[in-house]
């Protein structure tokens, strides 16, 4: 090629640097919120008395922030530094990375401010209301755009697999994104999901599922054969494999959703799909970690000194530690101990800090000395930090299997009488709350480095001097390339828009295939006479169990087991969840199982239980809510919020819209009465009214006397 | 429970069958094509992440 036909362009270090502080400020917030959380699972009083701040609220925000706050700008901060130097072009659009840049911080914001007051759909890792979610939409086209168009400029003619990753990436979270937050608006705040029961849980495990695999795998796996190989100085093991690995994983991805709700009320043949596509995902991911070791073969020893290789080393072996665990998760008998219990908490964290955090955390230390045009300030302080990330991330997993075990191994013990011998569920998490206090050092060890490591970054950048743009040139690409004997996968990946629809059709065949029986299902679920839609109290009493995150803490889904029906009930049927929107399943129990928690104890247990937990039962975890017995509940919008379920298709009569406030205080007025009966003196509009109604209604309809199946 | 769930969904059984075709298919075919790629591509693409002039260290 003649130099003369070169051209002169640059590279935009400075969004790299605001996305890289970005997911260093966030990433110490969502810690913290981490560690403030883990401190409230064996220290009530952590939740400081007051809504805001109680464990529900603060768990979505300590997920959402640690995954689209630290995970989502580690991200963008490497495929903004990473992408144009891969093309030998600039970003397509400044304005557009801008665009993309403070539209994300003020989702972010946005995010910090709504969940802790309550306004939640609480679907999980979509928990933002709609107006959010169509701003999440907007940013995402807009960085989605910005990628497209660089391809469209570039001037290396071939993409490198990286490129491959962010691309799949940004397809599938737009999918996955639009689909999952499908709902319909009461008001500016609030909305019912789109699905109900089954389908709403179906929906959001598809969801749930490939948001892990296309926000916190693919993504970093581009960055990983992007960064890694530039680390270690010496390309990527073997690119084959890269190749192999890359189609494999996002079409099978899309098909291991449903082993995420296994023994619950889901049909047999989505959960048998779904275990083994998760059985299968073992290869093409283990085909990306020996790619990521190997590819460090004859480097070993620069791995001893060099903290950025310590870091990505620990990231590539958490990511094959979790991906082994997936799958075995994912069969039924495994799934059985796991499910509900904190081995899912330690296995995500696995992933989690060790996969997500330290391959950031690599990054960085690599992208800082780059960009300032220096040394790193201290290698120490970065050894350091490495020790205690390692040890927190331990001192996290560890204890949490412990819990996991423990606790699954006391609930389903029987005595010679044939009972359980720990018949009360607290038994069983009293039992593990040192575990409990031994994740929150885990934690605490974690935070401490990345508070290191945010001070040795300012220290870096302090002593160096920042070069805002970088020059490079290339030459142009030739128009009418069309060299003969390029066919198949090399002519296609010439072609990004045509590779683009590509991996789109992959993805969305497996979505297809998971989706099409879901919609079907709908009109498969056998329907229950008896169950009846909510009544308007209930209904309230309901979106306020979803303002105050329950969910969190409390599953409503009884498994077939015999130590589940013995402790909680009749096992739940999908029929009974045909008016939840959205359904309130739940991933995890803290406290025991509530589908069947109507009518087993009397108004004022509940009273007293809310208000004072531990005067019921001494040594519960969970948070008082006595604001609860004097706020006092606004129903203005409830007629808003039937017509809106109507609008849905759940069969109030014509015009009840009119007649639900009547209802409500008829109804409000009979638990203020059984209350009174009890010696408690509360205001029917107050919250604990509602919360009652609906905690006593909770998995009655099938004991009513005409229960029959279709 | 499942079962009355399954039963109701006429040819429910092609829907695992066809996603598991589709994958087969192009996995083989994937894979024959990864193995048939040209040497020199796999070079050039391997050393995409770094500058002309920036040395490499030597694979062994």
């Amino acid at each position: 090629m003649n130099d003369t036909m070169l051209e002169r362009f640059h590279y935009d270090n400075k969004i790299v640097k605001y996305f890289g502080a970005a997911t260093l400020i966030w990433g110490l917030v969502g810690m913290l919120v981490g560690l403030i959380a883990a401190t409230q699972l064996f220290l009530p009083e952590a939740n400081l008395g007051n809504p805001y701040t109680t464990f529900g609220r603060i768990r979505p925000l300590h997920t959402n922030a640690v995954i689209f706050a630290f995970v989502g700008n580690a991200i963008f901060a490497g495929v903004y530094y990473s992408m144009p130097r891969l093309l030998k072009t600039p970003m397509f659009s400044k304005a557009l990375s801008w665009f993309h840049f403070w539209g994300w911080q003020l989702i972010i914001l946005a995010a910090a401010i709504t969940l802790p007051l309550g306004l939640t759909t609480s679907k999980e890792y979509a928990e933002l209301e709609w107006p959010i979610d169509i701003a999440i939409a907007l940013v995402w086209v807009a960085f989605g755009a910005n990628m497209i168009g660089s391809l469209i400029k570039r001037r290396e003619r071939h993409m490198y697999v990286a490129i491959w990753f962010y691309l799949a990436s940004f397809i599938t979270v737009a999918v996955l994104h639009i689909v999952n937050s499908l709902a319909l608006p009461v008001g500016l705040f609030k909305s019912y999901s789109a699905y109900a029961g089954v389908q709403d849980a179906l929906v959001q495990w598809w969801y749930g599922h490939n948001a892990v695999a296309f926000f916190l795998t693919t993504p970093f796996l581009g960055l990983m054969y992007y960064f890694l190989p530039k680390a270690a100085n010496r390309p990527v093991y073997s690119y084959k494999l890269s190749i192999v690995h890359f189609w494999a994983l996002i079409f099978i991805y899309m098909w291991a959703g449903p082993h995420h709700l296994l023994y619950t009320s889901l049909p047999e043949w989505a959960q048998v799909l779904g275990v083994a596509f998760s059985v299968m995902l073992i290869a093409p991911s283990w085909g990306g970690m020996v790619n990521g070791l190997l590819t460090l073969r004859g480097a070993w020893d620069k791995v001893r000194t060099d903290p950025v290789l310590k870091f990505m080393v620990v990231a590539i072996t958490a990511y094959g530690m979790a991906t082994f665990e997936g799958p075995m998760l994912s069969l039924k008998n495994v799934n059985a101990i796991a499910h509900y219990t904190d081995w899912i908490v330690g296995h995500v964290h696995i992933g989690g800090l060790g996969w997500n955090g330290f391959l950031t955390f690599g990054m960085l230390y690599w992208l800082w000395p780059k960009m300032w045009k220096t040394k790193i300030y201290s290698t120490k302080l970065a050894n350091t930090h490495f020790w205690l990330g390692t040890l927190g991330i331990i001192f996290y997993a560890l204890p949490l299997y412990v819990a996991a075990l423990t606790q699954f191994f006391m609930l389903r013990e029987f005595d010679e009488m044939g009972r359980l011998s720990y018949g009360n569920f607290l038994e069983t998490v009293v039992e593990i709350v040192p575990m409990y206090m031994l994740r929150a050092v885990g934690g605490l060890l974690y935070l401490s480095g990345a508070v290191i490591m945010g001070y040795n970054m300012i220290k870096t950048a302090q002593q160096g001097e920042f070069q805002a743009t970088e020059e490079d040139s290339a030459p142009a690409l030739a128009k009418d390339y069309n060299p003969k004997g390029e066919f198949w996968h090399r002519a296609w990946e010439r072609k990004p828009v045509f590779f683009t629809v590509l991996a789109t059709i992959a993805i969305l065949i497996g979505g297809a295939i998971e989706i099409i029986p879901t919609i079907l299902v709908k009109s498969n679920v056998p329907t229950i006479s008896s169950v009846k839609p909510y009544t308007p109290l209930e209904l309230e009493g309901r979106d306020l169990y979803i303002e105050n995150g329950c969910v969190g803490c409390h599953s409503q889904m009884i498994r077939p087991f015999r130590f589940e029906t013995e402790r909680y009930g009749e096992y739940s049927k999908a029929g009974e969840f045909v008016y939840d929107r959205p359904f309130l399943w739940g991933s995890k129990r803290t406290g025991p199982d509530l589908h069947r928690e109507g009518g087993k104890y009397p108004d004022s247990w509940h009273y007293f239980h809310m208000t004072d937990p531990r005067s019921m039962s001494p040594g519960s975890l969970m948070p008082p809510y006595p604001w609860m017995a004097t706020n006092e509940n606004d129903y203005s919008d409830l007629p808003a919020k039937i017509r809106t379920l109507q609008s849905l298709g759940v069969p109030y009569p014509d015009g009840f819209d009119q007649e639900a406030t009547a209802d409500l205080e008829a109804q409000a007025q009979r638990v203020v009465a059984n209350l009174k009966d009890a010696g408690i003196e509360v205001m029917p509009n107050t919250e604990i009214v509602a919360l009652i109604a609906y905690l006593q209604r909770l998995g009655t309809d099938i004991k009513a006397p005409t229960a029959e199946s279709n | 429970m499942y079962k009355e769930v399954l039963r109701s969904i006429d040819n429910i059984e092609i829907y695992p069958a066809i996603s598991l075709v589709i994958f087969v298919a192009f996995f083989l075919g994937m894979v024959i094509w990864v193995l048939r790629v040209p040497k020199s591509y796999v070079k050039h693409m391997e050393s995409l992440p770094f500058e002309e002039d920036e040395p490499l260290n030597p694979t062994p």
